[in-house]
C-alpha cells in the first residue's frame, strides 16, 4: 500500500515538474494539474493509511480514536482540491486570453529567436 | 470588544459579495460601497491596534474563537500588535488605491471593486488567522483576487505577465500544501500556538521531517516575498499591472514577510529546543542577496515602473535579512521600515502612472540614446535656470511627491525611511541595547549594515536619474492632466509617512513592543491556548 502510494506520488510529481518546465502553456497547465494530484495524495498520506476505518463518528464506538481514520487530512485534501480546481480553471481562461492576444501558445508569448 | 477581530474579514466579504449582483452601470454605488467598506476597515483596524497596544505594557492578545471551540480543535483569529499594524497598513493602502481608481481605472474592466474587496479580505484574513491551514485558505483568497486584479485592464503585456504570475503562484501554493501537511504529519496540529508548544517535544528522528516541512513552507512564503532566486516574477508583474492593483500588491509581498516573521519567530524561537534558530542563516543571507539583486536592478532599469518593482525587492530583502538577524531591536526597526516602505512604494506606484501620462511615445528610445551618447548633464547651471522657473504647478506637485518617495525609499532624512533604517542600524551595532554591554557585531551584521547603506545609495542614484529623465527633461513630453482625486491618495500616503516621522517616538515604542512580543511569544501562546504554557 505504502509503496504503491509512494510510487504514484513520485510518478505524478515527477511528470508534473517536467511538464511545468515545458515552454507550451498546455503542457504547463497539465503539469500543474498532475502536481496538484501528487500533492493531494501526499496530504492524504500524512494521515497514515488505516484501511477500512471511517473518518466520521459512529454511534456506539465514539471515544476510541483507534477505530477511526484521521479526518483532518481528508478535510484538507477536500479544500485543496476545490481551491486547485478553481485556480486551474482561472489559469485556463488566462491561457486562452494569451492565445488570443499573442497568437501563439508559448509561455513568453512567442518562442525566443534562435 | 472581542467581536471587532472578525470585522476586517466580514466587512470586505459582505461588501464584495453585495457588489457582484449589481449591474455594471451602478458604478457609483459600487464605488461608494467599496470606499465605505475601506473606511470602516481602517477605523476597525485602528481600534484593534489601540486595543492591542493598551497602555503600552505587555500587549493584550485578542483571540476570537470561531464557533467557540478551544484553540487546538477550532479555528481562531488572533489580533496582536503585529497583526493590527498590518491591518492598518492594508486599510490605508486599500483606501488610497480605491480613491485613485475612481478617476479612470475602475472602468477599465469588470468587477474591479468586488475583486478589490476580496483582495482586502484575503490580506486581512492572512494577518489575523491563527492556524496554518486557514493561512493557506486566505492566501488562496488573496491570490485568486490578485489574479483578477493583475489582469485588470487587459492588454498583451498584462496577460503575458499574468500568465507567469499565476503559474508561479500556483506552484508556490502546492509547496505551501506540502509544507503544511508534512508539519501536520509530524506534529499532529496546525494551530500555530499549539505547534510552537509541541515543537520542542518532537522526537529526534522526526525533527528533520518537521524542519524540511517548515523549509518547504518557508519557500512558499519567500516566493510571495520575492526573495532572490525565487523572486524574478515580481518586478515584471508589478510593473505592468494597473497602478491601483500594484499599490495593493505592494502589501501582498508583505504577506510573505509577515508569515515568515510570525511563524519563524513562533516556531523556531528560543524555546524550540534543538530546532531553535533553524534557518536564520538562510534568511539573513537570502535577504542580503535580495537587497543586492534589488539594488542592481534599480540601477539597471530605465523604466519607472520597473524601478518601483525593484524597490519592492529591496524592501523585501531588507525585511527578510532583518528578521534573520534575530535581534529584538532590529526586528522593531524592521517593522517601522515595513510600514514606511509599504506606504512609500504604494504611493510611488500610483505616482508613476501620473508622471508617465505625460510621456510621449518614443521617449524611452530617446532616454536610451541620451544615455548612449552621454548627452545632457554637462550643463547643470543652464538646466536649473531654464526649468526651475518654468515648472508648472502640476509638475511641481508631482516632482515634490516623487522627491518624497525617493527620500523615503532611500532612507534619507528627514522622512520616516531614515528613522527606520537608523533604528535597524542602531540595533545591529548595539546588540545588547544602546549604551549597554560590549559592542560586538557579527560578520553577518556588518554584511547587513553594508547592504542597507549601499542599497540606499543605489536607490538615491536610480531615483535621481529617473526623476531627472521623467520630470526635468522636457523633450518628448507634455504636462500630464492630473485630477485632484488622483493626486489626493498619493498625498494621503505621503502624509502618513510624514506623520510617522513626526510621531516617531510613540510609533517606535509600538513597533519595539510588537517585536518584543514576537521574540517572546508567551502572551500569544497563553492567549491562544487559554492557559499558561
Amino acid at each position: 500500500m505504502e509503496l504503491i502510494l509512494a510510487l504514484a506520488i513520485g510518478v505524478l510529481g515527477g511528470s508534473g515538474v517536467w511538464l511545468l518546465m515545458r515552454p507550451r502553456t498546455f503542457q504547463v497547465i497539465i503539469g500543474l494539474s498532475l502536481l496538484s494530484y501528487a500533492v493531494n495524495l501526499f496530504i492524504f498520506s500524512m494521515g497514515r493509511f488505516p484501511v477500512g476505518r471511517p473518518p466520521v463518528l459512529e454511534p456506539g464506538t465514539a471515544g476510541d480514536p483507534a477505530v477511526y481514520a484521521d479526518p483532518l487530512p481528508q478535510a484538507l485534501v477536500l479544500t485543496a482540491i476545490v481551491i486547485g480546481f478553481a485556480t486551474t480553471a482561472l489559469f485556463l481562461v488566462v491561457m486562452m486570453a494569451a492565445r488570443g492576444l499573442t497568437g501563439g501558445d508559448h509561455v513568453d508569448g512567442r518562442a525566443r529567436d534562435r | 470588544m472581542q467581536q471587532l477581530t472578525i470585522l476586517p474579514i466580514l466587512l470586505p466579504l459582505l461588501a464584495g459579495a453585495a457588489m457582484i449582483p449589481l449591474e455594471e452601470r451602478r458604478a457609483r454605488l459600487r464605488a461608494g460601497l467599496g470606499i465605505g467598506s475601506a473606511v470602516l476597515q481602517l477605523a476597525v483596524a485602528v481600534a484593534i491596534a489601540l486595543q492591542a497596544h493598551g497602555s503600552g505594557g505587555p500587549g493584550m492578545v485578542t483571540v476570537y474563537r470561531l464557533g467557540d471551540w478551544p484553540a487546538s480543535f477550532g479555528i481562531v483569529l488572533v489580533a496582536d500588535r503585529l497583526a493590527a499594524l498590518l491591518l492598518v497598513l492594508t486599510a490605508l493602502l486599500g483606501l488610497a488605491a480605491l480613491v485613485f481608481s475612481l478617476a479612470r481605472w475602475q472602468r477599465m474592466g469588470v468587477h474591479f471593486h468586488a475583486l478589490f474587496q476580496f483582495q482586502l479580505m484575503g490580506l486581512n484574513g492572512a494577518f489575523l488567522t491563527g492556524d496554518l491551514f486557514n493561512l493557506f485558505v486566505f492566501f488562496e483568497v488573496l491570490l485568486a483576487a490578485s489574479y483578477g486584479l493583475a489582469l485588470h485592464g487587459s492588454g498583451v503585456a498584462r496577460v503575458k505577465a499574468g500568465l507567469h504570475y499565476i503559474a508561479i503562484n500556483l506552484a508556490a501554493s502546492l509547496l505551501f500544501l506540502i509544507g503544511v501537511s508534512m508539519i501536520y504529519g509530524v506534529a499532529g496540529t496546525l494551530n500555530m500556538a499549539d505547534l510552537a508548544e509541541r515543537i520542542a517535544a518532537v522526537p529526534a528522528e522526526n525533527r528533520s521531517i518537521l524542519e524540511a516541512g517548515a523549509a518547504i513552507l518557508g519557500m512558499a512564503f519567500l516566493v510571495k516575498a520575492g526573495m532572490w532566486p525565487v523572486g524574478f516574477w515580481l518586478a515584471p508583474t508589478y510593473s505592468v499591472v494597473s497602478p491601483p492593483a500594484a499599490a495593493i500588491f505592494s502589501m501582498m509581498s508583505k504577506v510573505g514577510i509577515y508569515a515568515v516573521l510570525r511563524l519563524w519567530l513562533l516556531l523556531f524561537g528560543a524555546e524550540a529546543g534543538a530546532s531553535a534558530g533553524f534557518g536564520s542563516t538562510w534568511l539573513l543571507a537570502g535577504g542580503i542577496v535580495t537587497i543586492g539583486f534589488g539594488a542592481v536592478s534599480v540601477l539597471a532599469t530605465q523604466d519607472l515602473s520597473r524601478l518601483a518593482g525593484a524597490s519592492v525587492l529591496i524592501s523585501s530583502g531588507t525585511l527578510l535579512a532583518a528578521v534573520g538577524a534575530g535581534q529584538v531591536t532590529v526586528t522593531g526597526g524592521a517593522l517601522f521600515y515595513l510600514a514606511s516602505s509599504a506606504l512609500a512604494i504604494g504611493a510611488l506606484f500610483l505616482l508613476i502612472e501620473l508622471i508617465e501620462r505625460g510621456r510621449d511615445l518614443g521617449a524611452d528610445v530617446l532616454a536610451v540614446t541620451l544615455e548612449a551618447f552621454g548627452d545632457g548633464d554637462d550643463d547643470d547651471g543652464e538646466l536649473d535656470d531654464e526649468v526651475g522657473v518654468a515648472v508648472p504647478a502640476t509638475m511641481a506637485v508631482l516632482g515634490l511627491c516623487f522627491l518624497c518617495c525617493a527620500l523615503l525609499l532611500a532612507g534619507l532624512p528627514p522622512l520616516s525611511g531614515f528613522i527606520a533604517k537608523f533604528a535597524m542600524l542602531t540595533g545591529i551595532l548595539n546588540p545588547a541595547g544602546l549604551g549597554r554591554g560590549p559592542v560586538e557585531v557579527s560578520p553577518a551584521g556588518w554584511g547587513l549594515l553594508a547592504a542597507l547603506v549601499l542599497s540606499g545609495f543605489a536607490t538615491v542614484l536610480a531615483m535621481t536619474r529617473a526623476g531627472i529623465r521623467s520630470l526635468w527633461a522636457t523633450a518628448g513630453r507634455s504636462v500630464p492632466r492630473v485630477g485632484l482625486i488622483e493626486i489626493a491618495p498619493v498625498l494621503l500616503l505621503l502624509l502618513c509617512c510624514a506623520t510617522m516621522t513626526a510621531a516617531a517616538g510613540p510609533l517606535m515604542r509600538y513597533m519595539q513592543a510588537a517585536a518584543a512580543e514576537l521574540h517572546a511569544p508567551q502572551g500569544y501562546l497563553t492567549g491562544v491556548i487559554g492557559r499558561a504554557p
